[in-house]
């Protein structure tokens, strides 16, 4: 992940890109590698508020389920539609075209929680 | 954890391993997905050596075979295998296995990975009453891998030799790999044509090394659970216990009450009788993937009408897929149920089973 210091990341394995106030978040290469095939993701609704942490989906593969959390307080503002037909795009591309949803955050923004590239290497080692 | 003699090859092949009953599998190499595909397109490898062999042999083998299986060996010629099942003396079941007549008075048992131990208790609690029968476990010495998929025979063929070409599906033949003997038989858990091949651990690395160079496509246990259900194959564990029958469990077929007596006979009579329950296909109308354990409601969601025993995403048929235990009343094809998925309440469909057979 260092090669992507743009990006910040959450102990539970999401990925969050932040432009102003908007959040790009989907889940990290570690994540989707551990989940195997996606076959498809459970979104939230485009206008939900989220607070951080707060679950807002569900992630599927053959064999797994994974909840997913929100790295950021925030309004929903859009999912990754192309994912309905083609949830591969997690696996083949997991911090691009696999993006999986849209967050106006809340401002101020809380980011102290979330880790750098560096630390969710760290992380990820030391499972 | 135990390992097959494949063990290096799997790992070298950068498969991803899992503890299976003991034993450290591979679950897939490419992915489960691919896996699929590869043996719905051409033909997939698995190595199953964890699963148990025994050999029964003596005068009597065969009122053995025949007092403790639910099948009817007497339908077996030399050379045929038949699907079988052990059952408690309630009409429970202990295990299904394979029943392979290797002479008239000489047969091999394939038994589940899971159920090894138990079950070679089983035998040998029952070998008691035949006394001039020989009990061998060969289940350590002998490796197994199946080779599956419309490409599956031309693969075995190429590299085991034409003389296997005549077999139909559940014959099986001995022959020769590398001086070594092997047992190749038509039969596989996959819903795919193909064979199973039964060698000495020594030549295992050499047989899985040949095949793959021909085509075959490693596969690991992940891709075995998606195709078997696809196939509408139960697993022990899953639509097949000791608490339910096997009328309760799809394998009703597989009890010859006529034969005679065998294990269980009378309390199989009874819960033929009574069976109040079947196993059923459901196929989900929306994307989502019922899973072991979600509940069956009826269509209005204001009833449990019974409970999902395996379920998965198929690949093949783009859609969810599971096997559930029904009332019989709702299990009827075309009824339409609603599966529980996590709290979730999704619209589903009751279907004739299999979901997918082909070339077998």
């Amino acid at each position: 992940m260092s090669e992507l210091p743009e990006l910040l990341f959450s102990k539970t394995h999401e990925w969050v890109r932040i432009d102003d106030d908007i959040a790009t978040v989907g889940i990290t290469a570690h994540a989707q590698e551990e989940l195997g095939d996606v076959a498809l993701i459970l979104f939230p609704e485009v206008g939900r508020v989220l607070q951080a942490d707060e679950k807002f989906g569900e992630i599927e593969s053959i064999k797994a389920v994974s909840d997913l959390f929100s790295p950021i307080a925030g309004e929903v503002i859009a999912v990754n539609e192309e994912l309905e037909a083609s949830p591969e795009l997690v696996n083949d591309d997991p911090h691009g075209a696999g993006w999986l949803v849209q967050i106006r955050a809340f401002i101020p923004m809380d980011t102290s929680e979330l880790l750098s590239a560096e630390e969710y290497d760290e992380l990820v080692r030391e499972h | 954890m135990k390992q097959t003699p494949l063990y290096d090859v799997h790992v070298a092949a950068g498969a991803t391993m899992v503890d299976f009953a003991g034993w450290n599998m591979p679950v897939s190499y490419a992915g489960t997905v691919s896996e699929v595909q590869a043996v719905r397109t051409k033909a997939g490898l698995f190595d199953v050596s964890h699963m148990g062999e025994f050999r029964i042999v003596g005068p009597h083998a065969f009122e053995m075979v025949q007092s403790i299986t639910s099948n009817d060996v007497s339908r077996l010629q030399v050379g045929e295998a038949q699907y079988s099942l052990l059952l408690t003396d309630d009409a429970g079941i202990v295990d299904d296995i394979i029943v392979y007549r290797q002479a008239d008075d000489g047969f091999l048992i394939v038994v589940n990975a899971g159920c090894l131990d138990k079950d070679w208790a089983w035998f040998e609690g029952h070998a008691g009453n035949y006394p001039d029968c020989a009990l061998v476990n060969e289940s350590e010495l002998t490796s197994l891998s199946a080779l599956q998929g419309p490409e599956a025979i031309r693969i075995g063929l190429a590299v085991l030799g034409s003389e296997f070409s005549e077999l139909h599906r559940f014959q099986f033949a001995l022959g020769r790999f590398h001086n070594s003997a092997i047992t190749v038989s038509r039969t596989g858990y996959t819903g795919a044509d193909g064979c199973e091949i039964f060698c000495d651990d020594r030549i295992a690395v050499q047989l899985w090394n040949a095949l793959a160079a021909e085509g075959a496509v490693p596969a690991g246990l992940g891709a075995r659970d998606v195709l078997r259900l696809e196939a509408a194959y139960p697993l022990y564990g899953h639509e097949l216990d000791a608490e339910h029958s096997p009328w309760e469990s799809g394998t009703g077929w597989a009890v010859k009450l006529g034969k005679g007596d065998f294990n269980g006979r009378s309390a199989a009579e009874q819960k033929r009788k009574g069976n109040r329950n079947k196993l059923v296909g459901i196929t989900m109308n929306t994307r989502a993937i019922p899973r072991e354990h979600c509940t069956v409601l009826n269509a209005g969601a204001d009833s449990e009408v019974g409970t999902v025993t395996s379920g998965t995403f198929s690949p093949t048929l783009q859609q969810g897929i599971a096997m559930a235990r029904l009332s019989i009343e709702n299990s009827t094809p075309g009824t339409e149920v609603v599966v529980d998925i996590r709290g979730r309440k999704l619209s589903a469909t009751v279907v004739k089973l299999p979901f997918y057979r082909n070339g077998v």
